[in-house]
């Protein structure tokens, strides 16, 4: 780690131009490859044969709760004397064309949902629906398994949410353990954390596309990862702070990138939802609680990764480095520590650990799409904030609590859609009491 | 390739109500950022609490337009200052996660399928700008091409721009405005000369949400539909990449902004299309054409951080940033 400070090289607008046209060039480059992959597996939706001489039209998809298909499911459009009618096809679309833009009463027939599958509670049906302005009416109609579920008992329950809390925690703890370690050596609050995430899923999907075995995508996606974070730091912050940018500008630079590398994303792998190998399982039993093999893994792999972090962090002479680096850039330099390898390294570190994190996240939600990852984004800031901006630990636990408290406030009656909401909620409310987070330090807030 | 179209329909981007909205919150953020300093990455929340409140109290209380009107103000006040309280003594960057994570859990509460009846979930609510267009001055007919429906709510949206324009330039070159920019400059130096900064940047939290809250209603009404949707953390990007272009410490500078990024937006789908249309592109589908924009979006916001922080009109002295 150590060597003789460097001499201070001069590379201004026009090198840092080319910079970060290299790095969207590498970044499109690197997609390019993804893009036969993943259009050719693509399943093209094929709503089912129904009344297309119609302009408009009525659609939707029907999945039940575990995000499976419905297939023949009979729906019929009312309005006035018109009626249509469609069958779902055996990817769950129906479309129904219609005559003319206006209120439709919509009814599923719900005799001929297949066994055990019925409508969630509170759906309509049937209901009225209106069009507004576009030519496109989509109508979600959730089911929930309410027949065949047998009520569980509420401790069961809570075990249960909590361990996969406590999954969903770990895999949150590898993306902010990154965004930290980042923010701690060089200031940057990420935006572009969430599109390194999504990155990783990415990668691995398109690797196993070209049929490549599993494992050899896995790896490939974490090194891609790593590439991607050592790309992003040579080609874009570095060049920034060589010409001292401030924190805020660098900040609105890192949106700039995260909507750039999203859309790529979205151009390239298209806008649906895509499955990983392996990612149906059903759930086993290890005494008292009941988990799915993938999130058994997930949790096993996120915390034995997160000790060997915390390990090196703490035992090995980089680990010191980059502590010293996080508490004073300038101290560092002077005690001969290479700053900018140290951060390099931890741009390469972090792109990775945010790789696996989205790997295991694809795992969790189940599915991968262009934008998983700036969904978590805001839970990933959570962990951090709570834990405190800029410790490594802290964000370790800040993450471990949101992810249990994500998962847990289901069990307490919350609704499933609002369950990011009490995360994001109990954020807001620490930093109004100790805004410096669980195990940060006063003079941080500022 | 019809040229003229594409730059008829791109002409025509430059008054439309949806620029005039864009420019209204871009105004708010000016406040915000460009004279206070403060990091707000919420004000698609502002837009959202504005277009809601006014869409439920319609419909919900069936309350005349301009009690509606009132009720969206007073909501997007009472949202500024209760995220103004926990996070206004913060630094920059705990404020800009605060205000962004707020504004997704507006987002979420007016999505959740729990308040349906309420606020219309995902679908969102439709048919509650009747009261505003039962105001309408103008005769049927056509004025500049357009029915008296598109005409009245661009004369409504761009006179609101004009007024708050004009409010906001008279402010900021008050005493008051003098003491926010001082805030921006040095926060420490006007506390030592007695002033309550905390109070200012509340209030200026309050204007500048207010300027957000209209927007999101001139937003909505020509649509006659407010969906979640619409209010994701890209729109505040968006107007965060249209006052960057316009100028951060400018009062001007959100509007021209705001009509630069549209007409951008109309010319490159114009000609991206037509391209596509006439087969000179090839490699290319009209969905991932309207991606190819957003990505220019996103490298455009890239760009013009690091090389023209000031933007088009803006003063390198005035940045609210070192």
């Amino acid at each position: 780690m150590r060597s003789t400070p460097r001499g201070l090289s001069h590379r201004r607008r026009g090198g840092l131009l080319k910079a970060v046209g290299a790095i969207f060039a590498a970044v499109v480059a690197i997609l390019l490859v993804v893009a036969p992959a993943s259009q050719a597996t693509t399943p093209s939706p094929t709503p089912s044969p129904s009344n297309q001489q119609f302009q408009n039209s009525i659609s939707g998809f029907l999945r039940d709760d575990a995000r499976a298909p419905i297939a023949d499911v009979t729906i019929t459009a009312k309005s006035g004397d018109f009626t249509g009618t469609a069958k779902s096809g055996a990817n769950g679309a129906w479309t129904i064309g219609v005559p003319v833009q206006g209120t439709y009463e919509v009814e599923l027939d719900e005799s001929t949902l297949p066994e055990g599958i019925k409508l969630a509670d509170g759906q309509e049906n049937p209901r009225s629906v209106t069009f507004s302005q576009t030519s496109n009416l989509s109508v979600i109609f959730a089911f929930g398994k309410g027949i065949v579920v047998q009520q569980q008992d509420f401790g069961q329950n809570l075990l249960n949410r909590l361990v996969a809390g406590l999954s969903f925690g770990l895999l949150l703890a590898l993306a902010s353990v990154g965004l930290s370690l980042i923010f701690g050596t060089t200031g940057l609050t990420n935006f572009a954390h969430g599109e390194m995430v999504t990155f990783g899923a990415v990668l691995v999907f398109a690797f196993n596309a070209m049929s490549l075995p599993f494992w050899l995508a896995i790896i490939l996606a974490l090194l891609g990862g790593g590439l991607f974070g050592y790309v992003q730091d040579a080609g874009l912050w570095k060049p920034l702070r060589r010409r001292g940018t401030g924190l805020v500008p660098m900040m609105i630079v890192s949106i700039g990138l995260a909507l750039a590398v999203r859309y790529v994303i979205q151009f390239y792998f298209g806008g649906s939802t895509q499955q990983l190998p392996y990612a149906q399982s059903t759930e086993i039993q290890i005494g008292p609680v009941s988990i799915s093999p993938n999130n058994l893994w997930s949790l096993i792999i996120s915390a034995v990764v997160i000790a060997l972090i915390g390990i090196i962090l703490l035992k090995t002479r980089l680990g010191k480095a980059t502590r010293a680096v996080a508490d004073n850039p300038a101290l560092a330099a002077a005690s001969g520590i290479d700053v900018d390898n140290v951060i390099r390294i931890v741009w390469v570190a972090g792109g990775m650990l945010a790789s696996l994190g989205g790997i295991l996240w694809a795992y969790y939600r189940p599915g991968v799409t262009f934008d998983m990852g700036s969904q978590i984004l805001l839970l990933i800031f959570a962990g951090v904030t709570l834990g405190g901006l800029g410790t490594v630990f802290g964000a370790l636990i800040g993450s471990i609590i949101v992810g249990i408290f994500v998962e847990l406030t289901t069990v307490f009656g919350l609704a499933a859609d609002l369950k990011y909401v009490g995360a994001l909620f109990i954020m807001i409310v620490v930093l109004l009491f100790r805004p410096q987070g669980i195990l940060g330090r006063r003079e941080r807030v500022g | 390739m019809d040229f003229g179209f594409i730059f008829s329909s791109a002409a025509g981007e430059l008054f439309s109500p949806t620029t005039a909205a864009y420019a209204l919150a871009a105004l708010g953020l000016a406040v915000h950022f460009g004279y206070s300093g403060l990091l707000n990455f919420g004000q698609a929340g502002f837009m959202a609490v504005g277009a809601y409140g006014f869409a439920v109290s319609t419909l919900s209380f069936g309350v005349p337009f301009f009690i509606g009107l009132l009720i969206a103000v007073v909501c997007s006040a009472i949202f500024a200052l209760l995220l103004g309280i926990p996070t206004l003594r913060l630094r920059a960057d705990y404020l800009a996660i605060v205000t962004i994570a707020a504004a997704e859990i507006v987002r979420y509460i007016v999505t959740t399928n729990q308040l349906t009846s309420v606020t219309g979930s995902a679908n969102g609510l439709a048919a509650f700008e009747g009261g505003f267009y039962s105001m309408n001055p103008f005769p049927e007919g056509s004025y500049l091409g357009m029915n008296n429906r598109d005409f009245f709510i661009r004369v409504v949206g761009w006179g609101l721009v004009i007024v708050c324009c004009v409010l906001v330039w008279l402010l900021m070159r008050s005493p008051w405005g003098r003491v926010l920019k001082g805030i921006r400059e040095d926060e420490n130096a006007v506390r030592s000369l007695g002033k309550n900064v905390y109070a200012y940047k509340m209030q200026a939290l309050v204007i500048g949400g207010v300027l957000g809250a209209l927007a999101g209603m001139i937003f909505t009404l020509p649509r006659g539909a407010v969906q979640p949707a619409n209010y994701g953390t890209e729109l505040t990007f968006f107007l965060y990449t249209c006052l960057l272009l316009g100028g951060l410490g400018t009062v001007l500078g959100p509007v021209v902004g705001a009509m630069i990024f549209w007409v951008v937006l109309s010319l490159t789908q114009g000609i991206l299309y037509g391209l596509i249309e006439s087969g000179a592109v090839t490699w290319l589908n009209t969905v991932q054409a309207g991606q190819l924009r957003y990505i220019l979006v996103g490298v455009a916001l890239m760009l013009l951080m690091i090389f023209r922080p000031q933007g088009v009109f803006g003063n390198k002295k005035e940045l609210a940033f070192a």
